[in-house]
């Protein structure tokens, strides 16, 4: 058998030693605006010409819509993948074969740390702070491999920008790069930093839950699913080791853990136990399976309607509340994406107000609040471009909505308890339902 | 574009973008200037002893660059602050050098001593930094320097510049690949490296740089699987996709004897033993068996090599990482490595990523296409996740389109095709097109649902949308040609359709039906030549081919009424402008028209044209796309991309598993730690087969204590940890393990022998002090410091007495008497024994006569924990399924089961008897165990059982309490309370449970059968078992499965079956009519169509099984 293995491995090597591949995993990186801007390049290997760009900008292009350009594309050399966030192309060049996820997440993770540093990813937030861009790209990919991606370990090495220090920078010379050496990366826990101090200690979690759901014409569910995460907002000084507990975990279908969780308590006593980053960061995400039946929190009657003679339509919807736990639905918003005939709106609203956009041919009713003593409504008539057949389908319709201290599962956090550190913090939980995908058929 | 092209212009500092780095700058006007000195004042800044001009400038370059400008003029400048004292102008500079050091090598080389210097800096820090910004310097000349940088960082003491060392090594290869072997020794050293933090790194090292030295992989095995779940999250991807490989080609095929499954979670428990005697001393012997395990693979049935189980097991839990490309890498490693039976359990972690942002769905639902292909049931419960809404981009729909496709089959095409009713309104036509297409697929693979799928397209063809008909036109004729006989009516339709359908292709579709069956159209298709000809000069190309063909055919079928038409065709056609159609004319002309010169061919006319055409095959494109490693490039792209490495074919026989086996000094010397790790991972693992795995645990235990013997079995450590653990939460540690040790000692005698205590004993002391030892080391990951200090101490004794244990062990497993097992046989087939041992549970203790099988149906219930009913049904024999409520280890050593009785019960004829069955494995008394919040989906009702006030300990008590299913197979949820605990259980029935047996003679069962025909009725073909071809087992069978009654019946080749359900009284018949061979028709009548698609699952299973 040991002969057959060397047998392997003798030949194995024969064709290896054809070629020698160059490189590995990310090669470069452009980022691009909406427009077709490269605003920003950044090469860990040899530099590859921007002209490679060339691609990508046909095949965004062809999609036309900038959601629909293929996220990953072949030219004769390289191969492009690219994410879209924020009006934004992150596009990454690589030449050898890579796990395409490994490269999209990635990416993400990038546009998650420009969040979590300015406030937002934006081409003008990136050009204001390049310099800061370029550092954090810099420790972010070594030789195209991931180096540091907690965005904790990142904070240290490299100190977002606050207008109080911008100032002060531009008087003295200072800079934004931390004055001690990071220590992260060398800890055990590489999530989080030592020597956190804080004067008021304290822990908070968000429960929210994002109802997603496909409604038919005749108001039964066809697909519904309740999509949760747990935010934590965590300020705790020292090493503390927390342990949050649920009064109905079960119900939990399919989960995901910040890398800080430690499975094999969840795997056996169904509690999350941490020693949590220091800051924000979502702890776990998680589903709620269809099986269990999803409370749909509102109702929609709707008749949309296009008449086949004369170039109208009409069009009603009344949203009532359904199964709201006794609580109020807020922040009621209904999208609507018209078919691209109808030329202009005439409507009616009972509560709130509605836009019409004429060329992205959205209907957007923003309500606010649901009263279930008067519900709101909205009617009228629709004009529509005259000589064209009637569309096919009525579009459907989207809906937003928030429900406060409310997680629509029945989800209930039980305690959340402190080791390792001898001070009490406060703690909290906040519960928030929104809709997710929620979409209505008509 | 246009501004693309303005940026490939490197050195146009005027271009319209490149102002604006310069906007700030108060003496840009100077740098516009004059292009020979723009950077003066830059290099002015740069020369100067103010750190904070220094910084300004580089701030500016490092801005240039980021633009993608050249500043490499500025390179001497720039390099003189290399060893600048200010740490952020450093960092800079470094960058800047990174960038450009390629192209001024020479000035780069004044820069090296500084990075020497900092090699030895006594902070690891700027070690680590230097070696990377050295590393990153592409400039030959220093490739001996960074050689040597390399080899000696990778023995530095520090984890983090030994990680940065790995890290150099592909940056080095890939600057001068002669180095290759070198750079492979100091792979081969850091690959032996135990923290966590180095081995992502080295493991991408090793992929760039020498792949193919799976020989360098074996010894680290068993610790890279070990350390995974520690390792950052980038570095999973890298080991896990190495290790796919490397199991490939180590490994034998789990799937390869497709009959014998049955390894799985049931068979984890063999080697927990096994694990662990590997590193033993009876090592030799181990291996010896292993060669010969090996040698009879083809033979024996299929045992899976422990590290290959190793290997999946430590995986599992990755899948609930964050980040999708981890996700993604454990579900490509079960799909390539997985028996069969486990693979499903991926699904849900691949569907929880369709949530994610849109790339990452893109790249999950073309994987998830391919394993829909090869294992369509994995993601069937999932169907609805794949449904499309409006606002999902075209190419995420197109591809959801292609799984629901790939998921349709008979059951649930009815739900997909209303599905895609609604697809074929929207608004994205290109959309509409591809669910034609998906609609056309549907309908050639499942014959049922084709008519209703023609007809569905038939009336596309009146469609307002022009692509929609002409995407219809092209499906239906390639479903036409499967039946053309049947449709002649759809043909008519769409002849008259060309008329009003511009669109070539569908034109051409139309005209070649046509003629391909005009003779089933014998009336319209001259005259649709006629009008043809007409319009022939005004026709695209493709549709003009198409009349020439269309003419020919019937010129060979009807030439009376078409010869004139046909003359006058060929006659346009023989002027036409394009040469494809003038050819075409001339060649059709001769071989159809008859002439004194015509040769040979034309006799063969009509066999050439109207020769019979095999149907088309829709095929997903996705087919034969897993030859390609999941989750890569080149899957992707379904092209090889540079660098991939194919993804090797199982070996016919394994090769040594001894290699991975480490050297005994070096595994004692970090045993304790290394072991305890193993422990640990090993725990989440039984306790997420709890639930599963259930029943085979608790009867395992239960036997245990039978014998007498003490097997202890890794389950009942981790079932007694887990249960003291939840106790003692809150206390301190030390307190804890002292506590912990004592209760130990009040175990033990129960459940230990004497000899095994004793030498417990002596163990824990170094136990202790190792633990001591540890909690002062740094280097220890974050660990769970409860589960550790449970679990050690057990271990260590485990291996400790194993010699001991496992003569016991031979002792009590050659007991059962179903089994020829000698206690002689070798430790291999005892091994063997214990994977597949049946678990009976005590109550169902009449012995199994078909033991294989119950042991199929046992274990496939414990890997498929998704589907709840399969386990349930297909009891193998008459006697009554006990299934688990409460699990000892969750019950807190109440372990409560339950059967359907199915006598009737009394208070309430609606109800279904749940007979339960408490029994109290604990040492103190149980009080008052009654049931509380019952949860219950609409209309159910229960009839809770009366309270039971007392059960001692060790005593067993049973009740009986009553649910209405309202006829579904919704689960009855409520928690069963004593006096100090709450449980939550739930009871979920068989189908088969949810009916009476009812007794009804021939004749009235044969008329009942005839009201319930058409929707009501469903009849299925299928293979019996070998082992179950005869009426009594058929009998056997069924009534196992479902509560139904024997109807007489004269033909001995039917048996009959009848019963109500119980709360609808509705009837429910089934019919199972024998032919030769095996084969069988089963048919289901009931009114309640979701009773009865499921009970023919069920009865199918159990028949087939």
């Amino acid at each position: 058998m040991c002969c057959l293995l060397i047998v392997i491995i003798i030949i194995n090597e024969g064709i290896n030693k054809g070629f020698i591949v160059a490189a590995e995993m990310i090669n470069s990186l452009f980022l691009i605006s909406h427009t077709g801007d490269i605003f920003l390049e950044k090469h860990w290997k040899s530099v590859i010409s921007r002209s490679v760009c060339d691609y990508f900008f046909e095949a965004k292009e062809k999609a036309g819509d900038l959601e629909n350009v293929p996220p990953i594309l072949q030219t004769p050399h390289h191969y492009l993948i690219s994410v879209y966030r924020g009006k934004l192309f992150f596009l990454s060049v690589v030449q050898t074969e890579v796990p395409p996820l490994f490269v999209v997440e990635f990416l993400h993770r990038v546009a998650d740390t420009f969040q979590d540093y300015f406030g937002e990813c934006s081409e003008t937030v990136i050009k204001d702070n390049v310099v800061i861009v370029y550092e954090l790209l810099e420790e972010m990919l070594d030789n195209g491999f991931p180096l540091a991606t907690e965005s904790n370990v990142l904070m240290e090495m490299i100190r977002p920008p606050t207008i109080l220090r911008s100032v002060v920078n531009t008087l003295t010379g200072g800079s934004n790069v931390g004055e001690k050496l990071p220590t992260g990366q060398l800890s055990i826990i590489p999530w989080r930093r030592a020597g956190v101090k804080y004067t008021n200690n304290e822990a908070y979690f968000d429960v929210i839950e994002e109802i997603d759901a496909i409604v038919d014409k005749s108001g039964t569910t066809v697909f519904a699913e309740i999509q949760g995460v747990v935010e934590a907002c965590v300020k705790l000084s020292g090493m503390p080791d927390l342990t949050l507990s649920f009064m109905n975990p079960r119900l939990l279908d399919d989960v995901s853990f910040h890398p800080c969780v430690r499975f094999k308590r969840w795997e056996a006593d169904r509690v999350l136990s941490f020693i949590p980053p220091d800051g924000n960061f979502r702890l776990m995400s998680y589903h709620v399976s269809s099986q269990n039946l999803v409370a749909i929190p509102v109702y929609v009657k709707q008749n949309i309607s296009f008449l086949e003679t004369g170039s109208c339509g009409r069009l009603e919807i009344t949203i009532g509340p359904k199964q709201t736990m006794g609580k109020t639905v807020e922040a009621l918003m209904v999208t609507i994406h018209m078919p691209k005939s109808v030329l202009s709106v005439n409507l009616t609203a009972t509560q709130g107000s509605y836009t019409y956009d004429l060329t992205t041919k959205a209907l957007i009713w923003t309500i606010g609040k649901l009263n279930p003593q008067k519900l709101p409504n909205l009617r009228g008539s629709l004009s529509m471009q005259s000589g064209v057949p009637k569309p096919e389908e009525n579009p459907s319709i989207n809906l937003d909505l928030k429900i406060q201290q409310l997680a629509i599962s029945g989800l209930k956090v039980s305690r959340l308890d402190m080791y390792g550190e001898k001070y009490k913090p406060f703690k909290g939980v906040k519960y928030l339902t929104k809709a997710g995908k929620f979409q209505v058929r008509t | 574009m246009s501004a693309s092209s303005a940026f490939n212009d490197d050195k146009g500092g005027s271009s319209s973008v490149g102002e604006a780095e310069y906007a700030y700058d108060p003496v840009s006007g100077k740098i516009f200037s004059s292009d020979y000195n723009r950077h003066d004042d830059l290099k002015e800044m740069l020369d100067s002893n103010k750190d904070s001009l220094k910084l300004e400038a580089m701030k500016r370059i490092v801005a240039m660059i980021a633009r993608g400008k050249n500043a490499s003029d500025l390179f001497p400048a720039v390099v003189k602050n290399v060893a600048c004292k200010n740490i952020e102008v450093k960092k800079l500079v470094y960058v800047y050098l990174v960038r450009y050091a390629e192209e001024q090598q020479d000035l780069a080389l004044l820069s090296i001593s500084t990075f020497q210097r900092g090699l030895k800096d006594p902070n690891q820090l700027i070690r680590a930094s230097a070696l990377r910004v050295l590393s990153s310097i592409r400039v030959t000349i220093i490739v001996p320097i960074m050689m040597l940088a390399i080899k000696e960082a990778a023995s530095d003491m520090s984890p983090y510049v030994r990680k940065t060392a790995a890290h150099a090594i592909p940056k080095l290869y890939s600057l001068d690949p002669e180095q290759k072997d070198q750079l492979i020794e100091v792979i081969e050293k850091l690959l032996a490296d135990k923290t966590t933090l180095v081995a992502g790194s080295v493991v991408m090292a090793f992929e760039e740089v020498c792949p193919e030295r799976i020989d360098l992989i074996h010894k680290n095995y068993r610790k890279l699987c070990n350390l995974l779940i520690d390792v950052e999250e980038w570095g999973q991807v890298v080991i896990i996709n190495m290790l796919t490989r490397y199991a490939r080609t180590q490994f034998l095929n789990p799937n390869i004897n497709e009959s014998l499954l049955e390894e799985g979670s049931g068979g984890d428990k063999t080697f927990y033993g096994s694990d662990e005697d590997e590193d033993e001393d009876d090592d030799e012997k181990e291996k010896e068996k292993k060669a010969e395990a090996a040698a009879m693979a083809k033979r024996k049935p299929y045992v899976m090599d422990p590290d290959h189980r190793l290997l999946l097991r430590n995986t599992k839990p990755l899948l609930q990482s964050r980040n999708a490309a981890v996700v993604m890498a454990v579900a490509q490693l079960y799909f390539h490595l997985a028996p069969k039976a486990e693979v499903g359990v991926i699904a849900k972690a691949l569907v929880r990523l369709l949530r994610s942002h849109s790339e990452v769905q893109f790249v999950v639902l073309q994987n998830v296409a391919t394993m829909t292909i090869k294992r369509r049931g994995m993601f069937e419960p999932y169907l609805k996740s794949f449904y499309i809404r409006s606002t999902d981009p075209t190419q995420i729909k197109v591809l959801k389109l292609e799984v629901l496709t790939n998921l349709a089959n008979e059951t649930n095409i009815s739900t997909i095709l209303r599905e895609f009713q609604t697809y074929i309104k929207s608004m994205d036509k290109d959309f509409v097109a591809a669910t034609i297409q998906a609609i056309g697929r549907c309908a050639t693979n499942i014959g049922e649902v084709r008519d209703t799928c023609l007809n569905g397209l038939v009336q596309l063809l009146s469609n307002r949308d022009e692509l929609v008909v002409a995407e219809s036109v092209v499906v239906i004729k390639k479903l036409l040609q499967m039946q053309p006989e049947k449709h002649s009516d759809i043909i008519k339709h769409m002849a008259k359709l060309t008329d009003n359908i511009q669109v070539p292709m569908a034109r051409a579709s139309i005209l070649w039906l046509i003629g391909e069956y005009c003779e089933h159209v014998p009336k319209i298709a001259p005259d649709v030549l006629r009008k043809m000809a007409k319009s022939f000069t005004n026709e695209e190309d493709i549709v003009k081919l198409q009349i020439i063909n269309l003419a020919a055919k019937l010129y060979l079928t009807n030439s009376k009424q078409t010869k004139l038409l046909t003359q006058y065709v060929l006659n346009l056609a023989k002027y036409d402008q394009n040469y494809d159609i003038r050819d075409r004319a001339r060649f059709i002309r001769q071989l159809i028209v008859p002439t004194e010169k015509s040769g040979a061919l034309s006799k063969y006319a009509k066999k050439l044209f109207l020769a019979l055409k095999p149907a088309p095959v829709l095929e997903s494109p996705f087919k034969d796309r897993d030859h390609f490693q999941l989750g890569s490039l080149s899957h992707l792209l379904n092209a090889k991309a540079g660098g991939y490495q194919e993804l090797p074919d199982w070996p016919e026989a394994a090769p040594d598993p001894s290699v991975r086996n480490v050297e005994v000094p070096e595994w004692t010397k970090c045993s304790s730690r290394e072991k305890r790790k193993e422990k640990k991972v090993e725990k989440p693992f039984y306790s997420d087969s709890e639930g599963e795995s259930g029943p085979t645990e608790s009867a395992d235990s239960e036997s245990d204590s039978a014998t007498a013997s003490d097997s202890r079995s890794g389950s009942e450590e981790s079932g007694s940890g887990s249960e003291s653990e939840s106790e003692e939460d809150s206390e301190s540690e030390e307190e804890e393990e002292e506590k912990k040790s004592k209760k130990k000692e009040l175990k033990k005698p129960v459940q230990e022998s004497e000899s095994e205590q004793s030498s417990e004993e002596e163990d824990r002391k170094p136990e202790k002090k190792s633990k001591q030892q540890k909690s002062d080391s740094e280097s220890e990951s974050d660990e769970d410091e409860e589960s550790e200090s449970e679990s050690s101490p057990s271990e260590s004794e485990d291996s400790e007495s194993e010699a001991e244990v496992k003569k016991k062990k031979k002792v009590a497993e050659s007991k059962p008497p179903s089994k020829p097992v000698k206690k002689e046989k070798k430790e291999m087939s005892l091994l063997d024994l214990d994977d597949f041992e049946p678990a009976p549970s005590p109550q169902v203790t009449p012995v199994n006569t078909l033991l294989s099988n119950s042991l199929v149906t046992d274990l496939e219930g414990l890997s498929l924990s998704d589907s709840v009913l399969s386990p349930a049904t297909i009891a193998p024999s008459s006697a009554l399924k006990n299934y688990e409520l409460l699990h000892r280890i969750t019950g807190e050593g109440l372990t409560v089961e339950y059967c359907f009785s199915r006598q009737p019960f009394s208070p309430d004829a609606n109800m279904v008897a749940v007979q339960l069955q408490f029994t109290n494995n604990s040492s103190s008394d149980t009080k008052s165990l009654h049931m509380e919040d019952v949860k219950l989906q609409s209309g159910m009702r229960v009839k809770e059982f009366p309270e039971i006030e007392l059960l001692p300990a060790g005593e067993t008590a049973s009740a009986v309490m009553g649910i209405d299913f309202c006829d579904s197979t919704q689960a009855a949820n409520f928690q069963l309370c004593t006096h100090t605990k709450k449980f939550f259980v739930s009871i979920q029935p068989p189908v088969g449970e949810l009916m009476r047996t009812v007794f009804l003679t021939e004749n009235e069962f044969k008329k009942e059968q005839g009201q319930l025909m058409g929707m009501n009725e469903i009849t299925e073909k299928l293979t019996l078992d070998a082992r179950c071809r005869n009426e009594h087992a058929i009998v056997q069978r069924v009534t196992a499965a479902a509560n139904l009654s024997r109807v007489p019946c004269g033909s001995d080749k039917e048996c009959r079956f009848a019963g109500r359900t119980v709360t609808s009284s509705s009837l429910v018949l089934v019919t199972v009519a024998t032919r030769e061979e095996g084969a069988a028709q089963l048919t289901v009548n009931c009114e309640k169509m979701v009773i009865g698609t499921m009970l023919v699952k069920d009865i199918l299973l159990a028949l087939t099984q």
